[in-house]
């Protein structure tokens, strides 16, 4: 017998107890539904996959009047801008002020103090001030997406640049490099690949933030349609808009994860 | 012309007094050797050449004006550790130095000043044997070529003087007397002032023309920071005059190798 931590399965067996666990609450899933259905045919709390089926072909093909166009589409594309605007206005705000904030001692010693203090904020606790300065628009969630994101991805990026090696510095500038030459060829090009990172670490309480101001307020949107459902209980358009939800979280995830890859092969070397 | 001086300079932080009274004049051409124990000041002597130091009393003086007051063109550096930019080529390493001086805006040359540069650069990875690593990053490299490249990075833009922090301290015993090898001819071909700082005392006396010791004069065991360290040993170790027929010399052992080449079986002994 050797020690545990030293049995380690091979990829095809570490594979399937990936997908074990899974599997096992889909069955679990589909037995307790059966269950209750047997009880109660029009128990709404679990569906069958005979309901989920045809509920959300009604969602994705079905044209609704109101907004002319199948509302899983509408839903999906709303929470995906608001989504994406929220994240991309973070990464610029974080980078430029990350790098910024991060290099120069005198814009670290003004601002590094008020973004730390802005990162202990509870964003929703600021949400309704924000719907009262902004309105109930999409000008105040994306705000409220920012506010909860932004503060954390120029921490990271400002802690990033204070850990390149002085030496690297120092050796830019007895090669003649300007305080922006500095910027844009050493402490940039090295900071992206940790944006990336933060950004994926940001995405969940992105679509947090997404979801929750959805919630209050919206035209549509993936979790405003859950929310307006949930009078009905109509767990047959729950569970595959939260399914849908962590299949899109992936998805961005794993595009960025790949981005990251191909844009920086010598960041993959270091670690090496 | 290149000359370094040191006028009573003084460096503490604090109350702890890191050097004390620091005195010293440096020719052109020197090959300047700073040795001591460990945590004596030599790194500290060096970031003030640098000046990414200041000294808190003395002057530093370059061919008689004081040093700018911070790193620029003029000195330039190899670190033990960390001196090349780990997410750019090798070429692009050694290419960085002229774009930056050529474009202030953009970092980068175009057409043919970026052919007559590549062309500088690809000789000067040649001269360190790197060129077939051009396209390489710097993590692909073993750390005897990566010191290597770090060189060749800090000789295109052609210093007045080359500061060497312990640059061969993290490499196996193969690539360091390659490496003095490299930095003794480096130093002859540009006629550069060197300053390298090591703790080992052999090659401080093989790679050195002059070789300064500090250490602390006086230690009081209550508050060891109350002395600091100053120069206490200074010496010639090769001569002017010999220097002067190196040229000389290396044409006789170039002739000497040529013999050998052509009687086989003497070199083997040798080696
Ligand atoms: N920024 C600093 N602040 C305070 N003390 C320092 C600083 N830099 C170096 N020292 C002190 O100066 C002394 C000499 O350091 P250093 O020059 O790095 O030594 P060496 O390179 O000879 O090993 C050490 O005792 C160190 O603690
Ligand atoms: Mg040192």
């Amino acid at each position: 017998m050797r020690r545990i931590i030293n049995y380690a399965p091979s990829p095809g067996v570490a594979l399937l107890l990936g997908a074990a666990p899974f599997v096992a609450v889909g069955m679990f899933y589909l037995a307790a539904s059966d269950a209750r259905l047997a009880v109660d045919a029009a128990d709404k709390l679990m569906p069958g996959l005979s309901a989920f089926y045809a509920q959300m072909s009604r969602l994705m093909t079905r044209v609704d009047p109101a907004v002319a166009q199948p509302l899983f589409w509408y839903d999906t594309w709303w929470s995906l801008s608001r989504l994406l605007q929220g994240i991309g206005w973070s990464a610029l705000i974080g980078i430029v002020g990350g790098i910024l904030i991060g290099f120069i001692p005198f814009l670290r010693a003004t601002f590094e103090p008020l973004i730390f203090a802005l990162s202990l904020i509870p964003p929703l606790a600021v949400l309704p001030i924000l719907f009262i300065a902004f309105g109930l628009g999409e000008t105040s969630k994306l705000v409220l997406i920012v506010f909860g994101i932004a503060p954390f991805i120029v921490r990271d990026v400002v802690l990033l640049v204070a850990a390149i090696p002085r030496e690297q510095i120092i050796k830019a500038q007895t090669l003649g490099a300007s305080t922006w030459q500095m910027i844009v060829d050493v402490v940039l090009p090295q900071a992206l690949p940790r944006l990336i990172e933060s950004v994926r670490l940001s995405l969940g309480s992105a679509w947090l933030f997404v979801i929750a101001a959805e919630a209050i307020t919206a035209e549509g949107g993936l979790g405003y349609r859950i929310f307006l459902v949930r009078r009905y209980l109509a767990m047959d358009v729950i569970l595959p808009y939260v399914v849908w939800i962590t299949l899109l979280a992936f998805l961005l995830d794993y595009a960025l994860r790949k981005l990251s890859a191909a844009a920086f092969p010598w960041a993959k070397l270091r670690e090496a | 012309m290149t000359e370094i001086r040191f006028e009573k300079v003084w460096k503490e932080y604090g109350s702890a007094i890191v050097l004390e009274n620091v005195d010293l004049t440096l020719a052109d051409h020197e090959f300047l050797v700073v040795i001591g124990p460990s945590g004596v000041g030599k790194t500290t002597l060096l970031r003030l050449l640098l000046a990414q130091e200041r000294p808190t009393r003395g002057r530093i003086l370059l061919d008689g004006a004081e040093i700018a007051a911070e790193p620029t063109a003029d000195r330039g550096v190899v670190f033990q550790r960390y001196s090349v930019f780990p997410h750019k080529t090798v070429l692009a390493n050694v290419m960085l130095g002229p774009q930056w001086a050529g474009s202030p805006l953009l970092g980068r040359l175009f057409g043919a000043r970026r052919r007559a540069l590549r062309e500088r650069a690809m000789a000067l990875l040649d001269r360190v044997g790197l060129a077939e690593h051009a396209k390489k990053y710097p993590a692909q490299l073993s750390g005897g070529m990566q010191q290597r490249l770090a060189l060749a990075q800090s000789l295109i833009n052609k210093p007045k003087v080359l500061l060497l922090d312990e640059p061969f301290g993290a490499l196996d015993p193969g690539s360091r007397r390659a490496m003095h090898v490299l930095v003794r001819e480096l130093w002859e071909e540009q006629a550069m002032t060197i300053v390298m700082v090591t703790h080992d005392l052999m090659e401080a006396f093989h790679l050195g023309t002059r070789v300064v010791a500090i250490d602390r004069p006086r230690r009081d065991p209550q508050a060891p920071e109350r002395y600091g360290a100053t120069i206490t040993s200074d010496f010639c170790a090769k001569p002017r005059i010999v220097r002067d027929s190196f040229r000389f010399e290396a044409a006789r052992l170039r002739a000497a190798a040529e013999r050998e080449a052509d009687a086989p079986f003497l070199t083997r002994e040798r080696d």
